[in-house]
Formats: C-alpha cells, structure tokens, sequence
C-alpha cells in the first residue's frame, strides 16, 4: 500500500476560499467518525468539542465521547495516557458514538497504539500522527515510532506523518499550546467545514482571555487549513441541514445542570466528586443568576443531609453525586423515605464497585438506587436516555419529588455526562417551576400524616404553618408523627409508602416500540444506551430481522402495559452496561446465572423468560456490538 | 439578612405565648436525667423570647438527648445519627426566617457526627446547638464515648476506657470562625437558663455545652462538684453573665472573663477542674454563611425565566433564517 505519504511542507499562502476551487474530489459521507488523541493537556479534547460544535453550527447532527485516562497526568507518550475526543458527525440527528473510528489524529504514537490496541479503529483507516518523534533526540523515541508507523502501515492502515509542530512554531514559540487548533484547521479542511464558523469558535472558547491569544489561535487555525489544502490528497463533505428550530449545543452534566436551574429549585448540595462534579461547577458559576445556590458540603453525607433539610422546610432540593458517593447518601435518603420528603438525588454512574473506573461509564447502579438504603425505602428512579432527557428529566424528578413527597433518583453516566448532542431549544414554561412553599393555617387536629387510604399520600406541613407543629422521626411513626413501634401503625407507614409507587404507576403510558409492535426478538433498554440500541434495530431491521427495541425511562416504579408487548416478541433481550454471567463460562449454568440489573427486574415483574446481553468495557456501548449480538441471539 | 415574603407576615400581630404552649409530649427520660433541666430551659427561654412554635425548629440527631425535639411543641426534626447539624444548615439555608436549635449528644456529636461539628462551626450559621454531653451512650445502655474519663468501665470498655477524654469546648475553639462558646452544667439551671439565652441572642453558631448526669450509668461522677461550690468557676463579664446576688453567695468562685479573649477562653476551656460555666468566647461580628450566601433576590417566575434564556443563548445554534434576530451576544 502506498497510502504513507511523506509530505514536505510546501511554500505556500494562498487564501484558503481560493485554495477550496482546486486539489483533490471531494466525496459524500453519510456520516463520519473522527478521533483526536494526545497526552493528557495538550488540548485534543478541546479541539474535538470544537470540531463538533462548528459541525452542529453547519446543521449535521454530532455526538461526542471523551476519551479520558484516569489520571490528571499521565506520564507523556503512554498507551494509557490516551486523552482527547471522538466526533461521530453525520447528516441525521446522531444518538451515539457510533462504531470504530475513520479518521485518527493522534499527536503521539503511543497514545494511539492505546486507541488501536483497544479495538477502537476501522480496518485501513486514516490516520494522521504527528511526525517529529521522527527525529527525536532520544533514540528510544526514534525507534518506537519508526517500529510502530510501520507496524501500522503492515496493518494497512493509511498513514499520514504530519510535522505538526514544525508548522506551529513558524506562528508560536510554544507549539505545544496551539497544535490543536492546527488540528482543527486541518479538519475543518479535510471535512469541508466552515472556517468561518471555526474562528467564531475560537473566539468563544478563548473569549475570557484577551485577542491576542484568540488571534494567535484563529493564526494556527488558517495555518492548519492552508496546510491540508495544500497537502492533502482526500477531502470529504457531510452534508448539513440546518435544523429549523434554535438548537441547545449542551453536554449531559451541563444539561442536568440546565435542568435543575429550570425545575425552580433553589439549593444543590454537594460534594465533589467524579464525573458528577462538572453539573456543580457549571451550576456555582450560574445558579446564583436565578436566585440558587450550590453549598459544597463537607462531605457526601452532609451534602445529603443537608438537601434533606432544605427539602423540609418547604423547599425541595438537588443532591448530585457519582457511585462511591451515592452509597455514602444511602442513610438519609432513607430518612427522607420515612419522613416522606421530598428530594431530588442525581447519580452519575460510573464504572464499580468501589473506586471502580471513576471516569468510565457504566450502568451498574440501578438495583442500588431502587433498593437502595436500608428495609423498605420505596423510591422512584428514572433514568436519563439522551442529552436532552437529562434536561428535562432533572423538572420531571422535582414534580414527582413534591407531589408525592417522595425521593426521585434521575440515573444519567459518563457517556451523557461527556457527550454532546444539540437538541431542540426548550420553551419555557411556568409550570415546570416549584409554587411557592405553603405557609397557610393547618386546621386544628389535622394529622402530619393522614394517609389516603387507596393512594398513600398525605399533605405535608412545613414549618411556619400554624398549628401543624409535629417532630419528624425516622422512626417507625403513626399518623401525628408520634414515635410507634405497634404492629398496626408500623404497617400502616410501609403500606401507605409503598402505595406511592403504585399511585404513580397508574399515571404512566406503556412505552413506545422502536421498530415493529411484533417480531422475533425485542430488545430492552435503559438510560445512554438508547442511541445506540435504536440504530442497531435499523441497521438489523434494513437487513430483513424482525428485531424491535423498548426504552424505559421509568425504572420504579415501571410502566403499565410491558408484559403485553414482550408477549408480542419471541425473544426478549436487555442491552445493558452493567455485569452479567455469560452462560457459556464453564460454572455458569441456568441456576446460577447472575442476569443483568434490568433483566432481573423484568423477569421477577413479568414472569417472561427475558435474556440478557451486557458490555462493561469503560467505554459507550457501539451499534454495531448490539447488532452483532442480537443476530448471534436470533441463531441460538 | 435575606428578607423572606414570611417575615412580614410575622410582624403583623404580636401574640403571648405561656410555658404549656412550648410543652410536648411527656419526656421518657429517667428521674435525675439532666436532659430535663435542659428541656425546661428551652422551654422558658422560648417563652421569655415569644418565639412562634411554627416558626421554631428543634432538630436532633440519635440518643437520649436527641429525643428533646418530641418534647417541645414546635417543629421538629428527630433525624439520623451524628447528621443534625447537615440538616439544621440546610434548614437554615432554606429558611432563615426560622429559628433553629440541635440538641446533640456526646456520641452524636464528638464522635459519629465530629467531622459536622467541625464544619458547622466553620459555617457559623444562626442557630444554638446545645451539647448534651453526661460522658456515656445511654440509649444503648452504657458504651464509652469520646468524652468518657479514662477507666471508665462500660460494657465496650469492661477493663476501663483506654484513653483520655475528648475536650469538646477546646475542639470548638480551634475552629475557624468560631463565634460563641459556653459551657453549663445540669445543676445549676438558672445558669443553664442565662447561658442558653445568651447563646440564642447570639448572631452566630452557638456552641454550648451542657455537663450533665447520667442517673442510670455514670451516678456519682459528679457528686464531688455538685457538693462542693468551690469546684465551680463562674466567668462573669459585663459582655457575658452576670450573677443573681443569691448564686454569687453560694458560687464564690468566681473569674471575670472578657468573651472576646479567645487565648484566654482556650486556657480555661482546658480546665477540669474547676469546672468553668459561663460564656468562654462570643464574636459577633464573624459574618453567617446563610447571610454570604443569600443574594436577597426574590424568585419570581420572570426572574428565572430570563436567566434561564441567558444561559440557554450562551449554547444556542440558531437557524439559518433566525440567525438576524437572534439576541446580541
């Protein structure tokens, strides 16, 4: 293969809209996926977000994966040290990261080994690496990269040696802070991008600094450009259409962050941690603008407790927090479950247990945030499916929260939290607020918890409301919030909590199908996976397969009407990120198999004998997996 | 402060309130418990101060001394071990229109709920947390806890506890933002009564700590000061207390202490014996969390609404056709 083309530099400064008329054909994609990996802090990850916001301007649909080591710093030029971004850019609305990668830029050849080692590219792709390790000082460096280009090229992968940093330092004496932008310039080129929208681009990312960098930027930028156009022997287009309707261009954390400001609630209470923290850092910067307030607690535990009080006295509050931290929360969420208060808990998920993977995505806390805490703490949980589900899931939790004074969990992970998606602008409306809390005269005798009989709820008084003074205990309670321990009243409160669920049950549709209402097999999902499931179906649906797929975005309590539409299917499957057995290891058999989170919910709620296919692999589940998976099911 | 829409309702009408408007349920303590003189303390330092029971909050952790709340008829909040404090701050938060009070015990607050003391201080949020500290877990029938005298046998300690005891007044001092601190002891309840009011006047966290007995585990530890006056070291200060003519006769020992001394309130926190009642420490010009927090904006639908729309044009890709009209930036 002749793909390895070792360019020199060319003299050359033509403009770039004049440079546009000549070189290479141009060809049509559907859709792409491009990949910029680097060391830890050499700006691929911005360059990426960058990439797909100038896409989303143009009108193509992207979706965006970070791609983040664990570490802060990783050593430089190693295998785990991979950071930067995936951009799936399509002509569609995209729903997920997609398969292996079609374009790589890497700035070093370790970290793509990393991408390359980890299955993540597609056979004969292009990769463009920066070339100067070429003639680096060191001849271990040499011979590493010179061992893997050509490893690479045996591979038959397309190879472009770029020198990247030699062409940076003709406009910056530090190219190491600017090569990205290089980067950008070089793809805005290769992928027909506008450069204008490039430098408009620039000017918001740098826009706190002031115009000397952003000029220097939009320099390397045009640099990056005129060096592809002149250099390059590929171009591509993916054609756009402009959305009629204004687009929010937003990650999942900053859409839950989006949320939480619309929901009307007034109080986030947290702690830091991993990869929950970036829905706080966004909200310190902006909540105090609608009249909020994030209060960094002291730790998980206090920032729960805190919510709790807050939630008490009359105004209902947001705790966020990721897996180890979501444990710690466990005591007072049970406390607000028998206080009925209600609170609004997000939990991020990421890899467990324990520390776990604390930057990679999984979904393994579903069974803890139905039965989470201790006895029998009735709670409802919902789970975030898309960028846009994150924003509105965050209003749906606080209605549900205050009107059946219950804790709402809203499930989203690190594949929302990262990706980036534009979605349809939300319209405003008063009614997602909270009212005012009620501060008006409770009539005399009337009890703290007078529960329904057929429905379990009661009206909550809240401090200040004359004459409906009661202590709150998590203690087993009667109806006056009077300590009881009697068998009567201790049933009584676990009855009463427990019709909560079902009240609110009986107000859900049964879920939409995606696909066909019938077929041979019906897949089921939940939370990030979404995307990727849907596409699977359309991909397996377009060859002939009668394969369907349902979404839950109602975890506890479940939607009405499902066992109906499983019957219609003859194999029912969930798709999850979290653990099962596979049932070809040599000790697992059909009695002790540990099926999925959701599989096993759905077996012990419908009877159906419902299977399950699982990936916890740190990274976004890909389409073509599920499909790949489902046709090995459909054999069987 | 933040005005909330409730404080005008507040002021509308003034109300007298007697002792049984504040008197809950009937406390389940043991005879000779100190949590009764606190109660009653708290009881008549609201009706002295005409507090609104529903605009009154007592929270409480676990313990005996966490039952307090059920027995005052206000609101109140009986909620998990060691987390008081969490909750009293997100009230407040919410709420400052309420008064707030924690009762806490030893092992609720110095040991399961530490690391919130410490930050409770730090915060300095308005409200009174009253330490119920009588050196013993009593609801779960005598284990040591942190501030149990060393070799004190319980039934977690049977050979003795094994180390010296916790200091809860020098803890509190050592904290930044400490902004009042005082101790009282059960048997004398007309300085219990003095040294709560002071503390609830106090803008601030009030931290005051209460020794008090435990009829039922530890009995006659202390017998000794309760015989002996002497054994008692009174701070007074025109800035802190100021003795009844009556208890200056029968409590001689006496220091005149200015509040605002925090190097000499730390000298005398470390003092066991005497033990020192009154105000150790008080500054009140240490600014409340709740007061740096609250930007004293009312939410209306409006006020949200726009700068909700100011952050969504931050992330808006607007249509082709839109792209004149939309908003400058």
């Amino acid at each position: 293969m002749s793909d390895t083309i070792i360019l020199e530099p060319k003299n050359k400064s033509a403009a770039p809209s004049s440079a546009a008329k000549r070189g290479p054909q141009t060809v049509k994609l559907a859709e792409t996926v491009i990949e910029i990996v680097s060391d830890s802090g050499e700006g691929a990850q911005r360059c990426g977000q960058s990439l797909a916001s100038i896409a989303a301007k143009m009108g193509n649909g992207v979706w965006t994966v970070e791609i983040i080591p664990a570490e802060i710093q990783p050593p430089a030029r190693s295998v785990a040290g991979a950071s930067g971004n995936r951009v799936r850019i399509g002509t569609r609305p995209i729903s997920n990261g997609g398969d292996e990668a079609d374009l790589v830029v890497a700035f070093n050849e370790q970290v793509l080994l990393g991408r390359v080692r980890a299955d993540e590219l597609k056979p004969g792709c292009i990769i463009l690496l920066e070339s100067m390790w070429r003639t680096d000082r060191n001849p271990a460096v040499v011979a590493s990269y010179t061992a893997t280009h050509a490893q690479l090229m045996e591979a038959g992968y397309r190879v472009y040696e770029i020198p990247m940093e030699q062409e940076c330092r003709k406009l910056v004496s530090d190219p190491r802070r600017g090569k990205n932008m290089f980067v950008l310039g070089m793809l805005c080129r290769i992928y027909s991008l506008d450069l204008d929208l490039g430098r408009e681009q620039i000017a918001i990312t740098f826009g706190k600094k002031d115009q000397k960098v952003i000029s220097s930027n939009i320099g390397l930028l045009e640099a990056g450009w005129n060096w592809a156009d002149a250099n390059l022997d590929f171009r591509y287009s993916i054609p756009a259409a402009r959305a009629t309707q204004p687009q929010l261009v937003v990650n999942g954390n900053t859409a839950l962050a989006l949320g939480v400001l619309a929901s009307g609630m007034d109080i986030c209470a947290m702690y830091p941690i991993t990869p929950a923290t970036s829905v706080s850092h966004y909200l310190s910067d902006v909540f105090e603008r609608v009249g909020g307030l994030v209060h960094q607690a002291e730790d998980e535990i206090a920032a729960c407790a805190f919510a709790v009080g807050a939630s008490y006295a009359g105004k209902c509050t947001v705790t966020v927090t990721s897996g180890p931290g979501y444990s710690l929360k466990q005591e007072a969420i049970g406390l607000a479950v028998m206080a009925e208060i209600p609170m609004v808990v997000i939990n991020v998920q990421r890899g467990g247990p324990s520390t776990g993977q604390p930057t990679k995505g999984e979904q393994g806390d579903l069974l803890t945030a139905i039965y989470g805490s201790h006895g029998d703490a009735p709670k409802v949980v919902i789970a975030a499916s898309s960028i846009e589900d994150c924003f509105y899931s965050v209003i749906t939790a606080r209605k549900i929260a205050e009107m059946f004074n219950m804790v709402v969990v809203v499930l989203s992970d690190t594949n929302l939290a990262t990706g980036q998606q534009p979605f349809t602008r939300p319209k405003f409306s008063e009614s997602w607020l909270a009212p005012p809390f009620d501060q008006s005269e409770v009539a005399d005798g009337s009890k703290p918890y007078d529960w329904d009989r057929v429905t379990g709820l009661a009206r909550r008084f809240v401090p200040g409301q004359p004459h409906g003074m009661h202590t709150l205990t998590g203690l087993a309670h009667d109806r006056d919030s009077h300590v009881a321990y009697d068998a009567v009243s201790n049933e009584d409160g676990l009855r009463s909590r427990s019709l909560k669920l079902a009240a609110l049950q009986k107000t859900l549709r049964p879920p939409k199908v995606f696909g066909g209402d019938s077929g041979d097999l019906l897949i089921v999902g939940w939370g990030s996976t979404k995307g990727a499931i849907e596409e699977a179906v359309e991909r397996l649906r377009a060859e002939g397969l009668k394969v369907s797929s349902m979404h839950l975005q109602f975890l506890q309590p479940m939607a009405p009407g499902m066992k109906e539409i499983m019957q219609r299917f003859g194999k029912v499957i969930t798709v999850e990120s979290n653990w099962s057995d596979d049932p070809n290891d040599e000790i697992i058999d059909a009695e002790n198999r540990r099926y999925s989170a959701l599989a096993m919910m759905l077996r012990a709620r419908t009877l159906i004998d419902i299977d399950c296919w699982t990936e916890v692999r740190g990274r976004p589940i890909k389409p073509g997996t599920v499909a790949e998976a489902v046709r090995a099911k459909l054999q069987h | 402060m933040t005005l909330e829409a409730t404080h005008c309702l507040l002021r509308m009408y003034e109300e007298h309130h007697d002792l049984e408007d504040y008197q809950g349920g009937v406390p389940r303590w043991c005879n000779g418990c100190g949590d009764n003189a606190i109660l009653a303390a708290m009881q008549r330092l609201c009706r002295d101060n005409d507090l609104r029971p529903e605009k009154t909050v007592f929270v409480s952790g676990i313990g005996c001394s966490s039952r307090l709340p059920h027995y005052m008829r206000t609101y109140g909040f009986h909620g998990i071990h060691g987390r008081a404090l969490p909750v009293a701050e997100g009230i407040k938060m919410a709420r400052p229109d309420l008064n707030v009070f924690i009762s806490t015990g030893d092992g609720d607050c110095c040991s399961i709920g530490a690391g919130h003391w410490i930050h409770g201080i730090r915060y300095n949020m308005n409200m009174t947390m009253v330490l119920h500290d009588n050196h013993v877990y009593g609801l779960t029938k005598k284990q040591a806890s942190p501030t149990s005298p060393r070799g004190f046998k319980s039934n977690t300690t049977p050979r003795g506890a094994y180390l010296d005891a916790l200091n809860p007044l020098n803890v509190t001092l050592g904290v930044q933002n400490v902004s009042f601190v005082a101790q009282a002891v059960d048997w004398i309840p007309e300085l219990l009564y003095d040294i709560l009011t002071a503390a609830y006047r106090h803008r601030g966290f009030s931290f005051v700590r209460v020794i008090q007995r435990c009829p039922e585990f530890l009995p006659k530890v202390f017998d000794p000061w309760l015989q002996n006056p002497q054994k008692t070291l009174v701070l007074t200060h025109e800035r802190g207390l100021r003795l009844s003519a009556n208890l200056a006769n029968v409590y001689k020992n006496q220091r005149e202490h200015d509040p605002l001394d925090i190097d000499r309130a730390r000298e005398i926190a470390s003092l066991e014996d005497p033990i020192p009642v009154g105000i150790l420490y008080q500054d009140p010009e240490v600014p409340c969390y709740e007061d740096l927090r609250h930007a004293g904006q009312l939410r209306t639908a409006d006020y949200v609404r726009a700068g909700l729309e100011a952050e969504f044009d931050k992330f808006t890709v607007w249509p082709a056709e839109k792209e004149q009209s939309k908003p400058a930036a």
